[in-house]
């Protein structure tokens, strides 16, 4: 039996906002930005806190869509599948993303975050405009943007964590944090 | 072909570009997961006007979000803009962000760095 007070104790006492588990389609993508929205608009959050999450969510999601057949071959429809979490804690909005990943891409993932959490406010202008300017478009799109920007607009260090599930492929977390811009 | 236009959706801006007054328009959100498929027309269409330009082009930029795939999209429309400007007519972007969208500001001046076209930085009430 799945002890649903147990999940829903657990959000609640997480505050989450919104959850969400399973295949990320443009769709969905779509509902979800409407709905957080909406929320942030019943919340009477600032027009500030409301585009920075915004922002954030967009690009976290679009991560999520983008890689959600990066480690399908090995193991079959079981890794399209991903998870995303939305809290709110004291002011502070937590982004929580979750997806497969093989082993042998955490390299260069963990490689570019580092590299992004290396960086001040100024050092990230200059990369930002750097890639966007030389770096090659991936057909995914992303081109390796995503994280730079979502550091830039957070001013926060972004979390994350590979959790190694067997030879083949691990579970990527990321931990993005957003403060409210009056509280900075 | 004298005016080109498409329809803004919740994740797509609303694009005018009137050709006979050399006047391109992009107003809302540009947050498509395919935004080179979405911006290609739009290319297209600036490949064309650049052979028979208007003496000024003005561009008017109000989007209210965009995602990074979309910024480099943007990018290659104002280096198209930026050839038609070399070229002799006379470009102007208009970039307008909201008042307090620091972001939004911050982002114009990124382009503004890169590209070599007279930008206009324009405050709009939220």
């Amino acid at each position: 039996m799945i002890d649903v007070y147990n999940i829903y104790d657990k959000m609640d006492k997480n505050n989450i906002l919104l959850s969400f588990k399973g295949d990320i389609t443009s769709e969905l993508l779509t509902s979800i930005l409407q709905i957080m929205e909406n929320k942030m608009d019943n919340m009477q959050e600032e027009p500030k806190t409301k585009k920075k999450v915004y922002n954030v969510l967009v690009e976290c999601l679009q991560n999520l869509y983008h890689h959600m057949d990066d480690a399908t071959d090995t193991n079959g429809d079981k890794n399209r599948s991903a998870i995303f979490m939305i809290a709110k804690n004291e002011g502070v909005y937590n982004i929580l993303t979750g997806n497969y990943i093989l082993n042998e891409n955490i390299h260069g993932l963990k490689n570019r975050l580092d590299e992004v959490n290396a960086c001040n406010k100024e050092q990230l202008k200059d990369y930002y405009k750097s890639v966007l300017n030389n770096g090659e478009m991936s057909l995914k799109g992303g081109g390796g943007l995503g994280m730079i920007d979502i550091a830039r607009k957070t001013g926060e260090k972004l979390g994350y964590n590979f959790l190694e599930i067997d030879n083949k492929v691990s579970f990527f977390t990321l931990i993005i944090k957003v403060t409210q811009p009056q509280l900075i | 072909m004298e005016k080109y236009a498409i329809e803004g959706t919740p994740k797509t801006p609303t694009i005018s570009f009137d050709i006979q007054n050399g006047v391109l328009e992009i107003k809302g959100r540009s947050i498509p997961e395919n935004s080179i498929e979405f911006y290609k027309p739009l290319v297209d269409a600036l490949d064309k006007y650049s052979t028979a330009t208007k003496p000024t082009t003005t561009v008017n930029i109000q989007l209210e979000y965009f995602n990074t795939s979309s910024s480099k999209c943007i990018l290659d429309v104002f280096k198209k803009l930026e050839g038609i400007h070399k070229s002799g007519s006379a470009v102007t972007i208009n970039w307008h962000y909201e008042e307090d969208d620091e972001d939004m500001l911050e982002a114009g001046e990124d382009y503004q760095a890169i590209i070599n076209i007279p930008f206009k930085m324009v405050q709009v009430a939220e």
